[in-house]
C-alpha cells in the first residue's frame, strides 16, 4: 500500500474511532463504547502479531498468551492491592517482554511447523498453569476490583476516558509499528520472511533480530492485556486459550498481514460480524467458521488486499 | 606471495552413502580467479556449500586468510570476506533490485538495531548500493521489484549482492546458468571487470567463459579432484577429456 | 507410595497414550506425506465419539455403535479431504492452519446443534463392564484394558501396513516424492483421500474409545489434538515409530505426573505449597518434556529418513 494511501486511511480510521464515543452518547447507546474498547484491545494485539507473522513470517501460534500475562499483571497485582497503574503496566511489559524472550530463545531455533507447534504448546502450558494456580482464582477467574490509577491523571472508572487512552495506545503502536518496518530493523525481519538463507549468506545473524522482534511484538500484546484487564474488571484462564490465539490470527489475516493497518480493521471485522453474528443466532460460529474459510481459500490478502485489488481495478493503481 | 587467500585440505563429506565430497583440496592465492569445472552431480555446488558455511563438512580443513573457518556459521564467514552467489537465483523477490543491494550493504553496515530511521531513504545504504548495481549495468532496473527482471538481470543481481558485502573472495555457482549467448558475454566482460580487484571461485559449464577467464582450473568428478592446473594444460589433459570435455579421437 | 497404585497409574498412562497414538498416527501420516497441518484432526475425534455415544444410546448396540462412528468419521473425513483439503495441499502452513480453524470452529458449532449444549452421555459397553485382576489383589477395569489392546493392536497393524504392504510403500513414496509417484502413474489424488481416510478412522476410534471416560462435548477434541501435535514433534514428524514410542512416553509421564508429583512434592515442601506447585508443575511436564527432547534432537526422536 503506497504510503499516501495509508496515511490516508489510517487517518480517516483513527477520526472515525475517535467519533465513536460522541455517537454513542447522541444515539444514547453506551455500549458501543465498551465494544469498540475491546475492538480496539484486541486491534493492538493484531498489530503486534502482524509484526512478526505479517512482516517477519514468523507463525506465533500463542500470541493470547500475552494478552494473559497483561491482564494477570493488573489482576495479581491487584489482588495484593497495587493499584497504581504505571507499577500493573510496568509488570504487564516486563513480564510479557520476559516470557517472550524466553519462548522465542527456544522456539527460533526451530522452524516451520515445529515452530507452529512449539509456540501453540508453550502457550499451552501457560494456559494449564494459570487454570492450576487456585490463589488466583484458577479456572473461575479472578475478578478485580478496581482500575488502574495512574496518580489521579486519568480516571478510567469513566468509560469513555478508558476507551480513549486504548485509542490513544492504539495510535501510538500504529505510529511505531510503522517506523520499526521500515526501519533497517524492520528490513532485516522482512528480509528473513523472504529469504532467510540469502540473509545468512550476505552476513545475518538474523536470530537475535528475530527474537528482539518476538520480545517486541509480546511487550505490546501485554499491554493490550492489561487494558483488557481494565475493561472486564475480570481476568481468567480463558484468554490465553488457544483458540484465542487462533482468533487474533484470523484477525490480522482478515484484514490484510503485513500492513499493521489491516490487522486493525480485521479486528474491527471480525469482532463486528461476531457481536452481528451472534444476536442473530447462538450458532453463530457455525456461520464464523465457513466465512473464515472462504476468506483463506479465495480471499488471503484480506480486507487491504481486496481494496487495492479494486483500486487496481478501477485504474487508480 | 605467501599464504594462499583460500587453503581447503582434505575435505569430505558424506551424504548417507553417498560420497559428496571426497578429500578434495584446493590452494588459492589472493587475486586468481579458480575454476572449478565437472560434470553435473560432481559434487561442486555441494564444495560451495562446505565453503561458504551451509553445510558442515565431515572433516577436513578450510583456511581463511590464515584462519580457520571450519567451524563458523555462514553469516560470519561473510563478516570476514567470504560472499556467495547461488546456483539457483537466491533474491528477495518481493524487494527492489535496489532495496536487495541496500540490504547486502545493510548487513555489513554495523548492527541494524535501528528502529526508527526508514531504511529506504538511508543514504548511507543507497549510496553504496547504488554504485554497485551500475557496476553490473542494473542501475536502469534500481527500482523494479527483483520478481519481475529478466533472467539475464537476476543473474546480475545475484551477483551484486555478493559484491555489496565488500567481499576479498567471490564464490560464484554457475553465473551463468540458463542464460543465452548475449547475456552470457556480458557476464563474462563484468567477471574480467571484477578479477581486477577480488579474487573469485567460479563453478560454471560454459567452457568458453572457463578458459577465457580462469587463471587456474580444478576438475571435480564424482566429489574428487581429477585435475589442478593451468587452463591449456587441464584442456589437453587426458583423463579430464575422458571425464568431462570430450575425448578427441584422433583418427 | 504402593507398588500397586504405581502400576495402575503406569497402566492408565499407557492406556492415555495408546488413545493418544490414535490420533497421531493419522496425523503424522497425513501432515508427514501430504505435508498439510490439520487441526480438524480433533473434530474426527470428537465426531467419533458424539456418533457411538448417541447410536449405543439409542440402539443399545454396541457393535451397531461402533460402525455408525467410524462410517460416519470416515464420510466427513473423505468430505472436507475432498471440498477443502484437496484446495490447501502445496499451500502455506498458515493458510491451512487457518482453514482448518475454521472448520473447528463448524464442527464444534454443528455438534452443539445436532445434540444440544450439554454433554453427551456415553456408556461402557456391557461386556467390558467388570473389573481384570491383573495381579492377585490388583484389579483393573477390563475398559481400560481393552483399549489398550485395541491400540497396541492397530499399532501392529499400521506398521505391517506401513513397512509390509504395496499400499504402505505407495504412502512412503509419497512422503519423500509426490510428483515422481504421480509421474509414475499411480493416482495420488486416491492415494492422499486413502492416507486420510485412515487418520481419520483412527481419530474417530480414538474418540468413541474416549467417550466413556472423559466427557463427549463440544470442543473435546481441541486438547487431544494440540497433545497431538506435541506427540508427533517429539516423535518426528511422518514418524509411525515416533508417533508409538512418543504417545507412550507422553501418556506414561502426564499421568504419573498428575498422580504422584504432589505427593512427591509434599516430601519436600510444606503440603500447602504441594498442593498448588503439583497440579501446576504437573500439567506442565509434557511441555517441559517437548522443550527438552526439540532442545537436543530439533527433528524429533525419530526423524524418518531424508528428513
Amino acid at each position: 500500500m503506497k504510503l499516501a494511501r495509508r496515511t490516508t486511511a489510517t487517518v480517516i480510521g483513527l477520526v472515525l474511532l475517535a467519533a465513536i464515543p460522541l455517537a454513542s452518547a447522541f444515539f444514547g447507546q453506551p455500549f458501543y463504547v465498551d465494544l469498540f474498547t475491546r475492538i480496539m484491545i484486541f486491534a493492538i494485539a493484531a498489530l503486534s502479531l502482524d509484526l512478526i507473522l505479517g512482516y517477519g513470517g514468523m507463525v506465533s501460534f500463542g500470541h493470547a498468551t500475552y494478552l494473559g500475562i497483561g491482564a494477570y499483571s493488573v489482576g495479581i497485582l491487584s489482588f495484593y492491592g497495587i493499584n497504581d497503574g504505571f507499577v500493573q503496566f510496568g509488570l504487564a511489559i516486563g513480564a510479557s517482554a520476559l516470557v517472550a524472550f524466553l519462548i522465542g530463545a527456544i522456539s527460533l531455533r526451530t522452524s516451520g511447523v515445529y515452530f507452529i507447534m512449539i509456540t501453540l504448546a508453550f502457550s499451552q502450558m501457560i494456559y494449564f498453569l494459570s487454570v492450576s494456580v487456585n490463589t488466583y482464582g484458577g479456572d473461575d477467574g479472578l475478578n478485580i476490583r478496581m482500575h488502574s490509577g495512574f496518580a489521579k491523571l486519568i480516571d478510567l472508572d469513566d468509560p469513555v476516558t478508558l476507551y480513549f487512552l486504548v485509542l490513544a495506545i492504539l495510535t501510538l503502536f500504529l505510529l511505531i509499528g510503522y517506523r520499526i518496518v521500515e526501519s533497517r530493523f524492520g528490513m532485516v525481519i522482512r528480509g528473513a520472511k523472504s529469504n532467510a538463507r540469502r540473509m545468512a549468506a550476505i552476513g545475518f545473524p538474523i536470530f537475535r533480530y528475530q527474537l528482539t522482534a518476538f520480545v517486541i511484538s509480546g511487550a505490546m500484546c501485554g499491554v493490550a492485556g492489561a487494558l483488557l484487564a481494565n475493561l472486564t474488571l475480570f481476568v481468567s484462564p480463558s484468554i490465553m486459550h488457544w483458540t484465542r490465539s487462533g482468533e487474533i490470527m484470523v484477525m490480522v489475516i482478515l484484514g490484510g498481514m503485513g500492513s499493521l493497518l489491516g490487522p486493525v480493521l480485521g479486528a474491527v471485522a471480525y469482532l463486528v460480524l461476531e457481536h452481528g453474528l451472534s444476536s442473530v443466532t447462538a450458532h453463530w460460529q457455525a456461520v464464523l467458521g465457513p466465512i473464515l474459510l472462504f476468506v483463506v481459500l479465495f480471499a488471503k490478502r484480506g480486507i487491504i488486499g481486496l481494496a487495492a485489488g479494486a483500486r487496481m481495478e478501477t485504474g487508480h493503481g | 606471495m605467501g599464504e594462499p587467500l583460500l587453503a581447503v585440505a582434505g575435505l569430505t563429506k558424506r551424504f548417507g552413502g553417498l560420497l559428496a565430497t571426497d578429500q578434495v583440496s584446493l590452494s588459492i592465492p589472493e587475486g586468481e580467479l579458480h575454476a572449478i569445472i565437472g560434470p553435473n552431480g560432481a559434487g561442486k555446488t555441494t564444495v560451495i556449500a562446505q565453503l561458504a558455511g551451509e553445510i558442515r563438512p565431515d572433516s577436513g580443513a578450510i583456511r581463511f586468510s590464515g584462519e580457520d573457518i571450519v567451524s563458523l556459521p555462514a553469516f560470519v564467514r561473510s563478516a570476514r570476506g567470504l560472499a556467495r552467489s547461488f546456483q539457483i537465483t537466491s533474491v528477495f523477490r518481493e524487494f527492489t533490485a535496489l532495496e536487495n543491494i541496500a540490504l547486502a550493504v545493510q548487513a555489513h553496515a554495523g548492527h541494524s538495531f535501528r528502529f526508527w530511521r526508514p531504511a529506504r531513504i538511508d543514504r548511507a545504504l543507497l549510496g553504496p548500493a547504488s554504485e554497485i548495481l551500475e557496476r553490473v549495468n542494473l542501475a536502469a532496473r534500481a527500482g523494479d521489484p527483483a520478481a519481475i527482471l529478466s533472467h539475464g538481470e537476476k543473474r546480475a543481481l545475484e551477483i551484486a549482492m555478493a559484491l555489496a558485502t565488500g567481499p576479498r573472495l567471490l564464490l560464484l555457482d554457475e553465473p551463468m546458468a540458463g542464460m543465452g549467448p548475449e547475456d552470457s558475454a556480458q557476464m563474462v566482460r563484468l567477471l574480467a571487470k571484477l578479477k581486477r580487484d577480488l579474487t573469485i571461485v567460479l563453478i560454471e559449464h560454459d567452457m568458453d567463459a572457463v578458459f577465457a577467464l580462469a587463471d587456474c582450473v580444478t576438475v571435480l568428478v564424482y566429489g574428487r579432484v581429477i585435475a589442478t592446473g593451468k587452463p591449456d594444460a587441464i584442456r589437453a589433459n587426458h583423463d579430464v577429456r575422458q571425464a568431462y570435455l570430450g575425448a578427441d579421437e584422433v583418427g | 507410595m504402593h507398588p500397586l497404585l504405581v502400576l495402575e497409574q503406569a497402566l492408565n498412562g499407557l492406556q492415555i497414550g495408546v488413545m493418544l497414538f490414535l490420533m497421531a498416527a493419522g496425523l503424522t501420516l497425513v501432515f508427514g506425506i501430504m505435508n498439510l497441518i490439520n487441526l480438524a484432526h480433533g473434530s474426527l475425534y470428537m465426531i467419533g465419539a458424539y456418533l457411538c455415544a448417541w447410536v449405543f444410546q439409542t440402539t443399545g448396540s454396541f457393535v451397531l455403535a461402533v460402525g455408525a462412528a467410524l462410517f460416519g468419521a470416515l464420510i466427513v473425513g473423505v468430505a472436507i479431504e475432498v471440498a477443502v483439503f484437496r484446495a490447501l495441499y502445496g499451500r502455506d502452513h498458515l493458510d491451512q492452519l487457518l482453514a482448518t480453524f475454521g472448520l473447528i470452529l463448524f464442527f464444534n458449532e454443528m455438534v452443539r446443534i445436532l445434540w444440544g449444549p450439554t454433554a453427551l452421555y456415553a456408556a461402557v459397553p456391557g461386556f467390558l463392564a467388570g473389573q481384570v485382576e491383573i495381579l492377585p489383589g490388583a484389579p483393573y477395569p477390563a475398559y481400560r484394558l481393552a483399549i489398550i489392546a485395541v491400540g497396541l493392536l492397530v499399532a501392529f497393524f499400521l506398521y505391517y501396513l506401513v513397512s509390509h504392504t504395496r499400499v504402505g510403500m505407495l504412502i512412503r513414496a509419497g512422503a519423500s516424492n509426490r510428483a515422481m509417484v504421480a509421474a509414475l502413474g499411480i493416482n495420488i489424488r486416491l492415494l492422499y483421500t486413502l492416507v486420510f481416510a485412515l487418520g481419520a478412522s483412527l481419530a474417530a476410534l480414538s474418540g468413541l474409545m474416549a467417550g466413556p471416560i472423559f466427557t463427549v462435548e463440544s470442543g473435546m477434541g481441541d486438547g487431544v489434538l494440540i497433545l497431538a501435535f506435541v506427540v508427533i514433534v517429539i516423535g518426528g514428524i511422518g514418524s509411525i515409530r515416533g508417533a508409538l514410542v512418543a504417545s507412550i512416553l507422553v501418556g506414561v509421564v502426564d499421568t504419573l505426573g498428575r498422580a504422584f508429583l504432589r505427593p512427591l512434592l509434599a516430601t519436600v515442601l510444606s503440603t500447602a505449597t504441594a498442593a498448588n506447585a503439583g497440579p501446576a508443575l504437573a500439567s506442565m511436564l509434557i511441555y517441559i518434556l517437548m522443550a527438552t527432547v526439540l532442545f537436543f534432537r530439533p527433528q524429533g526422536l525419530f526423524p524418518p529418513r531424508g528428513r
